[in-house]
C-alpha cells in the first residue's frame, strides 16, 4: 500500500494531447476541468478587479456605464456558471470520488469526458457573446430586461449557460450512480467520508434543479429568437414568472456551490486536529437537509418583487430553517477542534478561514431572511457582501483548502509550505478588506450594479478596492508555487498528512485504475483516535466511556 | 474487464443495474424540465382560463387523438422489444425496435401536418408570422399558442432524440454483445416510455382540459 514498486502512475500512462484530450480516466478529466476552471477563475477575477478600480472614485472615470454593466454581468456569469458550480465537484470531486469509495473509475467514464467537452463548448459559446459585444443583464438574466430591452448578446450567453447545464446534469448523474453502485466492500453509507455525502447531495440538486434553469433560459431564447412571449406582458406573458423559475434553480445552485466546500472542510479539520469528526451522522444528514430545504426557499430573492405578503412570510420562515443544518455543521466542526492536536498546515489554515468567513456570511444571511431588514438592504452592497462571504470566503477558500490538501495526491509532489501559509493569510486579510466594507456600504444604502456613487461612500469603497488588490495577490500566489511544485516539488509519499480515507491508501499519484488491490473497508471514517498518531496519547473518548 | 463497457464494473449484470438506475435519475431530471414548463402552463391557465379554453378549441382533436394512439402503440412495441431481448430473441427484438421508431416518425409527421395547418390558419405567434386569431381575448390566446408550440416542440425534440438513438442501436445491433444489447434496450425503453408519458399528460392539458 505504499508507493514502492509501482508499475506506473496515471500521470505516466501516455502523454501528448491525445492521451489527455481523449482520456476516460477520471483523474485526467479532473485535470482538464482544473485547468479550464482556473482560466475562468482568473478571467472572472480580472473583471472584478476592473470593477473595483472603477469604484475607487465616485465618478465614472475608468469605464462607461455600459461597459460597467457588461463587466459585472460577465463577472457573474463566468464566476457562477463556469467556475463555482463546477469548481469542487468537477475537479476535486471528479478526482477523489472513485478514490474515496474504492472504485476504479466513475460509473460512466466516457460520459465524464463528454461532460467536459460539453462544458467547454457551452462556455466558449457564452464567451463568444463577450467578444461579440457583451451582455448587460447581470448573471440573473431578469426579464423583461433580458427579453425586451437588453441590447447585448443575451441569447448567445443564455444558450451557452443552457449547454453548460447539460454538463452539470451529466456529472450529477455520474456521481449519484457511482456512489450507489461502486462503493468498496464494507463501505456502508455511514462510513462514507463527508466529502462523498456532500458530493451526493450536490449531485441530487444538480440533477433536479438544473433542468428548471434550462427551461427558463430556453424560454428566454424562444422569446428573443422566435418571438414566443412567455415573459412578455404584451403577449399575455408574465415577467415575474421568470424570477420564480430562475430562483427555483439558482437558490439550490447556491447549495451546489457551498455543499462540496463543506465536504472539503469536513475532511481537512479532522485530519489536522487528529480527531474524528464530531457528530458524523448529524453532519451527513444536515448535508441532505440543506439539499432538500434549498428547494423551498427561492422566494426569499423576491421579497420586493411583488410577491404576496403571505408567500413572503412563509419563504422567510423556511429561509431561517435552512440556517439550522448549516449551524449544525458549524458547531460540529468547532467541536471537532476541541481537545485536538491542532497543527496549522496550509490546508488547515484555509479550512479555519473558511469556518470564520462562512459563519460570518451565513449570519448576514439571517438578516436578509428577515422580511423587514431585506426590504431595507435588498439590492444593496449588503447582499453583495453576504453572498461573496459565502461563495468566495466560503466556497473558494474551501476549494483552496482542498486543492492544497489533495495536491500531493493529484501530482505526487509537495509544495512550499511557507508560501502556502503566506498565501492563505494574504487571502484572508484581502478578502475581509474587500468585502467587510461592502456590508457597511450596503447598510448605508449604496445600491449594487452602479458605476458611480455619491462621494460620502468613497472611504469604504477605497478600502474595498485596496482589499481587492491584496486578494488578487493572495489568489495569484498559488499559481506560482503550485506551478513550481508541479515540476520541482519534493516527491510526496502516499499519505503525507497521515490522514484516514481510502484515497490516502494508494500511492501518490495513484496508478491508472486507482488501487493495486481493491480495498476492503472495516472502519468508520475519520478514525483518527486509533491510528496515524506518532505517539499514544490520552483519548477524550476513553475518558467519556469510562466516566 | 469481464465484458463490461466501463472499467468501473466487475460484472455486466452490475453494469446493467447501474445503467437502469442512471436512466431513472435522468428521467427525474427530465421530469423537472417538463415540470417547469407544465407549471408555467398551469399558472397561465389559472390566470387566463376562458381565453385558454377558447384557444384550445382551435387545436385539431382528431389528429391529437390519433397521435396519442400512435405513441401508446409505440410504447407497446418498445415493451415488446424489451421482452424479446430478455428472452434473447434478438432478431425479433430488432424488428420491434424498428417498429417503435417507425411509429415515432409517424407521430412526428402527423405533428408536422398539425403545425402546417396551424401556421396557415394564422395561429402561430412566432418568427413574426401573422397571428390572425379571431376568438375572444386574442392577447392571451397568443400566450396559449406560444405555450402550445413550446411544449409540443420540446416533446418532439425528445422524440427525435429517441428515434436517433434507436437508429444507432439498430445499426450497432449485429456487432454488439448480448449483454450490451440488453443493457441498451432496457435503458432506452425507460426513456421512450417517459417521453410517451409526457405526451399522455400534454395531450389532455392542451387538447382536452377545456372541452
Amino acid at each position: 500500500m505504499t508507493n514502492a514498486a509501482m508499475p506506473g502512475t496515471y500521470l505516466e500512462e501516455g502523454s501528448g494531447p491525445r492521451a489527455w484530450l481523449l482520456t476516460t480516466d477520471h483523474k485526467r478529466v479532473a485535470w482538464l476541468y482544473l485547468i479550464s476552471l482556473t482560466a475562468f477563475f482568473f478571467l472572472g477575477g480580472a473583471m472584478a478587479v476592473l470593477m473595483r478600480i472603477e469604484l475607487a472614485t465616485p465618478a465614472g472615470d475608468l469605464v462607461s456605464d455600459d461597459v460597467y454593466n457588461r463587466l459585472f454581468s460577465l463577472h457573474g456569469i463566468i464566476m457562477v456558471w463556469f467556475f463555482l458550480v463546477p469548481s469542487i465537484p468537477a475537479t476535486l470531486g471528479n478526482f477523489l470520488l472513485p478514490l474515496m469509495i474504492g472504485a476504479r473509475d466513475l460509473a460512466f467514464p466516457r460520459l465524464n469526458l463528454v461532460s467536459w467537452y460539453v462544458f467547454i463548448f457551452g462556455s466558449l459559446f457564452a464567451l463568444f457573446a463577450v467578444v461579440a459585444g457583451g451582455v448587460d443583464t447581470g448573471w440573473t438574466f431578469y426579464t423583461p430586461l433580458s427579453t425586451l430591452y437588453a441590447n447585448g448578446w443575451v441569447s448567445t450567453a443564455a444558450f451557452g449557460v443552457f449547454i453548460v447545464g447539460f454538463s452539470t446534469i451529466m456529472t450529477g448523474i455520474n456521481f449519484i450512480v457511482t456512489v450507489h453502485m461502486l462503493r468498496a466492500p464494507g463501505l456502508t453509507w455511514f462510513r462514507l467520508p463527508i466529502f462523498v455525502w456532500t458530493l451526493y447531495a450536490t449531485s441530487l440538486v444538480m440533477v433536479l434543479a438544473t433542468p428548471v434553469l434550462a427551461a427558463s433560459l430556453i424560454l428566454i431564447v424562444l422569446e428573443r429568437v422566435f418571438g414566443i412571449g412567455i415573459f412578455n406582458p404584451d403577449l399575455g406573458g408574465d415577467p415575474l414568472l421568470f424570477q420564480h423559475l430562475f430562483w427555483f434553480y439558482s437558490h439550490p445552485a447556491v447549495y451546489i456551490m457551498i455543499l462540496p466546500g463543506m465536504g472539503v472542510v469536513s475532511e481537512v479539520l479532522p485530519c489536522f486536529s487528529r480527531r474524528p469528526l464530531f457528530g458524523y451522522k448529524a453532519v451527513a444528514m444536515s448535508s441532505m437537509a440543506i439539499a432538500v430545504f434549498g428547494f423551498l426557499v427561492w422566494g426569499h430573492h423576491m421579497f420586493v418583487s411583488g410577491q404576496s405578503a403571505y408567500a413572503g412570510v412563509v419563504f422567510s420562515f423556511l429561509s431561517f430553517c435552512v440556517a439550522i443544518p448549516s449551524a449544525i455543521k458549524v458547531f460540529n466542526w468547532s467541536l471537532t477542534l476541541r481537545k485536538g492536536e491542532i497543527s496549522f498546515e496550509t490546508p488547515m489554515l484555509y479550512a479555519l478561514f473558511f469556518l470564520a468567513l462562512f459563519t460570518f456570511g451565513g449570519l448576514a444571511g439571517l438578516f436578509l431572511a428577515s422580511l423587514a431588514v431585506d426590504v431595507h438592504v435588498h439590492d444593496t452592497y449588503f447582499v453583495i457582501a453576504h453572498f461573496h462571504y459565502i461563495m468566495v470566503g466560503g466556497m473558494v477558500t474551501a476549494y483552496m483548502a482542498g486543492l492544497h490538501f489533495w495536491w500531493p495526491k493529484l501530482t505526487g509532489r509537495m509544495y512550499s509550505e511557507t508560501s502556502g501559509r503566506i498565501a492563505a493569510t494574504v487571502t484572508f486579510i484581502g478578502f475581509n478588506l474587500t468585502f467587510f466594507p461592502q456590508y457597511v456600504l450596503g447598510f448605508d444604502g449604496m445600491p449594487r450594479r452602479y458605476h458611480t456613487y455619491p462621494p460620502e461612500f468613497q472611504f469604504w469603497n477605497v478600502l474595498s478596492s485596496a482589499g481587492a488588490v491584496v486578494l488578487a495577490i493572495g489568489y495569484l500566489m498559488p499559481l506560482f508555487y503550485l506551478g513550481w511544485s508541479l515540476f520541482r516539488g519534493a516527491r510526496a509519499p502516499g499519505n503525507p498528512w497521515n490522514a484516514t480515507g481510502l484515497e490516502w491508501q494508494t500511492s501518490s499519484p495513484p496508478p491508472p485504475h486507482n488501487f493495486e488491490t481493491m480495498p476492503v473497508v472495516t472502519r468508520p471514517a475519520y478514525d483518527y483516535d486509533m491510528k496515524g498518531l506518532e505517539h499514544e496519547r490520552f483519548s477524550p473518548h476513553q475518558e467519556e466511556a469510562a466516566g | 474487464m469481464s465484458g463490461t463497457e466501463s472499467v468501473a464494473f466487475d460484472t455486466p449484470q452490475r453494469e446493467r443495474r447501474a445503467d437502469t438506475f442512471a436512466m431513472w435519475v435522468f428521467i427525474g431530471s427530465e421530469a423537472m424540465l417538463f415540470g417547469a414548463i407544465f407549471l408555467v402552463f398551469l399558472v397561465a391557465h389559472i390566470d387566463f382560463g376562458p381565453a385558454f379554453a377558447a384557444a384550445s378549441k382551435h387545436l385539431s382533436l382528431p389528429l391529437g387523438t390519433f397521435n396519442t394512439a400512435v405513441l401508446i402503440t409505440s410504447s407497446f412495441t418498445m415493451a415488446l422489444a424489451h421482452m424479446l431481448a430478455v428472452h434473447r430473441r434478438w432478431r425479433a427484438a430488432a424488428w420491434a425496435l424498428a417498429a417503435t421508431s417507425a411509429l415515432g416518425i409517424c407521430f412526428l409527421i402527423v405533428k408536422g401536418i398539425e403545425y402546417t395547418k396551424e401556421i396557415s390558419d394564422g395561429l402561430a405567434p412566432l418568427l413574426g408570422l401573422p397571428f390572425r386569431y379571431t376568438g375572444p381575448d386574442p392577447v392571451h390566446a397568443e400566450f396559449f399558442f406560444g405555450l402550445y408550440f413550446t411544449m409540443t416542440s420540446l416533446h418532439a425534440l425528445h422524440l427525435i432524440g429517441g428515434i436517433i438513438v434507436i437508429a444507432g442501436m439498430i445499426a450497432l445491433w449485429p456487432t454488439s454483445t448480448p449483454a450490451n444489447r440488453l443493457r441498451r434496450v432496457v435503458a432506452l425503453g425507460l426513456y421512450w416510455h417517459f417521453v410517451d408519458i409526457v405526451w399522455v399528460f400534454m395531450f389532455p392539458v392542451l387538447y382536452l382540459i377545456n372541452r
